[in-house]
């Protein structure tokens, strides 16, 4: 029986160069093939003993569904086997070194983990009495007391879920404190260098974006910037540390211009885990600058979530943040600001984001993670953070074009570009070699100032010896793509799959599982 | 007709007041295989340097600008069920939209063939 492969969802793509045998069940030893769920259920078996439902009257009216919904039914052991034979073929912090610049993906001390699964913190429902969840408000509002020292900056919004919601909580502050003084400016200015969600916030947020191009040391241009700015520019977004890994170092500079021309500075701070306890953007002239929880203060992320990007703000754009936020009352007791009492409070409040106050589990995991490093130990991060990455750096400068290598050292993360490859040779191709070399890839085709970008974010966690591995591993990979290795265009070898179609894949995405009787009825 | 070349590897073919805008052979050759394209529907006004339409390969997004200013008479529809026709006829079939010039003076500050080709040749 071949379970797999019937309805087109997984394809098989060959097995040029095996030599091996092929297995009877496909499984390789102890690296086990895994059909879907639907087609190893069927809907005739169940694992659960489920009393019949009781008779009573339907009030759905033709909402009622009265055919099989034909969900797959498994017995326990084989619901188990089926999720932990799919996690093992995942690759994840936890399994090894995974360098993808722009994300951070540090190791996540487990103190946190012990922290967050505490009953008190837990099991808590944001519905709750305030007085029976007072410890909970605590913990916000005592990480909140932390990211405003950290930053030196006058208040934080702590509700925005991920970087994204950060940034557009930070551009509805400027859009409200705009209105505030009937100020109709509409256009943002967006470096080159800058994260590519800060155009999509500022033009979700109603502004129109402009471009601002970047040097060729990696910065923002000052001097374009400076002569772009006029009545019409609300603000400008910069990401600093860059995505091309570099401090923009005329960040006051850039900040005093675009306050005498009457706007307000967004700082991305995706990327504060390099200058954290080193710099505080409220010294730099930032007005707002998300913070993702999830990768300065370590909470496992990837795959999409869970994030959580609490905004820092200034003094002038405080007044406008959004409700909810939390209070120490002089008794000690803790209150939340909500619709209720903002007149009295918050009168300027753009309003609310999100239904309730915030991520609490990354929230518990964020404070444990400031507070058992305290003030020295997050000076470090930094300081490791940015080691690493120009260990990196300039260990491969010799095999790899480094485009920005010239202008200076790099904060988190290191940049190279495909330039000197062999003939047909790209970036892709040493991104799937690497793979077999057991590697998550690093960040590719990013940022776009860099032809054929490979950003490198090593993160403060690894040790010297992970690095050195991983240095080899890389520079043995980009050999073989100067040299012209043809078995490098076929990588990977040694993964579950060989290297996928991803152009079908985008263009001919198959985004439904269809039983296999279905479609042969309809062929 | 004419046709005239960006710095953004845009090419655009003048005929009369109308004109036809697409990418050129080296943009789609640096962008990859092309896996999607949004072109602007009929009627929309574009501003010369403005976003006019989307273009998605298996690297990246890239927004594709408006060489001049106009109105649009017809996008290339061909593209949403075919985006593969950008990489293999960019500078004909794979046309990304058709315009009306409000202004035919813009088209002093774009390139000629020979022009753009340094221009490609120098990057």
């Amino acid at each position: 029986m071949n379970a797999i492969n019937q309805s087109g969802w997984k394809p098989e793509m060959g097995n040029a160069g095996e030599t091996a045998p092929a297995t009877f069940t496909g499984n390789k030893a102890l690296m086990l093939e895994e059909a879907l769920i639907f087609e190893i259920g069927t809907a005739a078996t169940t694992g659960v003993d489920l009393a019949d439902a009781p008779k009573v009257a339907a009030r759905l009216g033709n909402l009622e569904r009265h055919r099989d919904i034909g969900l797959p039914g498994l017995s326990e052991p084989e619901t188990v086997r089926h999720y932990t034979r799919l996690s093992r073929q995942n690759y994840a912090i936890d399994l090894g070194f995974f360098p993808l610049g722009s994300c951070t993906m540090k190791h996540n001390p487990r103190l946190n983990e012990k922290v967050a699964r505490m009953a008190g913190f837990a099991d808590v429902h944001p519905l709750q009495p305030v007085e029976t969840v007072q410890g909970a408000l605590a913990v916000i509002n005592e990480l909140a007391m932390w990211l405003i020292q950290l930053t030196g900056m006058h208040g934080v919004a702590m509700t925005p879920k991920a970087g994204a919601h950060g940034e557009l909580c930070g551009i509805l502050c400027i859009k409200a404190a705009l209105a505030a003084r009937g100020d109709p400016r509409c256009v943002i200015l967006v470096p080159e260098s800058a994260h590519g969600t800060n155009p999509a916030s500022a033009a979700f947020a109603g502004f129109s974006v402009e471009n601002i191009p970047a040097t060729s040391e990696g910065r923002v241009d000052l001097a374009a910037l400076t002569a772009r700015l006029g009545p019409d520019v609300a603000g400008v977004m910069i990401t600093n540390p860059n995505t091309c890994g570099l401090f923009e170092r005329d960040m006051k500079a850039i900040s005093d211009a675009v306050h005498a021309a009457g706007g307000y500075v967004y700082c991305d701070g995706a990327n504060f885990n390099a200058i954290v306890g080193r710099v505080r953007p409220g010294d730099l002239g930032i007005d707002a600058m998300h913070i993702n929880l999830h990768k300065t203060f370590s909470t496992p992320h990837g795959g999409g979530g869970p994030g959580s990007g609490p905004v820092v703000l200034s003094e002038a754009l405080s007044p406008y943040g959004p409700l909810p936020y939390t209070a120490r009352n002089a008794d000690g007791h803790y209150t939340l600001i909500e619709e209720e009492t903002a007149q009295e409070y918050h009168p300027h409040s753009f309003g609310r984001m999100t239904a309730f106050h915030g991520q609490m589990g990354m929230f518990t995991r964020a404070l444990s993670y400031i507070m058992s490093h305290g003030a020295d130990g997050l000076r470090q991060v930094a300081e490791d953070a940015v080691l690493n990455a120009n260990y990196i750096l300039r260990s491969l400068e010799d095999v790899l074009e480094a485009p920005f290598a010239h202008s200076g050292p790099c904060m988190h993360e290191a940049l190279f570009s495909d330039n000197g490859l062999a003939d047909g040779f790209s970036t892709l191709d040493i991104a799937k070699g690497l793979i077999d070399e057991g590697y998550h890839p690093m960040t590719v085709y990013f940022p776009l100032v860099v032809h054929g970008a490979m950003l490198v974010e090593p993160t403060e966690t690894e040790s010297k010896a992970t690095l050195d591995q991983f240095i080899g591993a890389l520079r043995s990979v980009a050999e073989r793509a100067k040299a012209g290795d043809p078995s490098l265009k076929s990588a990977p070898h040694h993964a579950p799959r060989r290297r996928l179609d991803e152009t079908q894949a985008a263009r001919k995405p198959v985004l439904v599982w269809r039983e296999p009787e279905q479609l042969v009825a309809a062929e | 007709m004419t046709r005239f070349f960006t710095e953004d590897h845009e090419w655009i073919e003048v005929d009369g007041d109308t004109a036809t805008v697409g990418i050129t052979h080296y943009a789609q050759s640096q962008l990859g295989d092309i896996v999607f394209a949004e072109v602007p529907a009929a009627g929309a006004t574009l501003k010369k340097g403005g976003d006019a339409a989307i273009v998605e390969s298996v690297k990246a997004a890239s927004d594709v600008y408006a060489p001049v200013s106009g109105t649009v008479i017809e996008g290339n529809d061909a593209l949403e069920g075919d985006p593969a026709l950008v990489n293999s006829d960019p500078e004909g079939e794979g046309w990304f939209f058709k315009l009306t010039l409000s202004d035919t003076s813009e088209l002093d500050s774009l390139m000629n063939a020979a022009a753009y080709q340094a221009f490609v040749d120098g990057l």
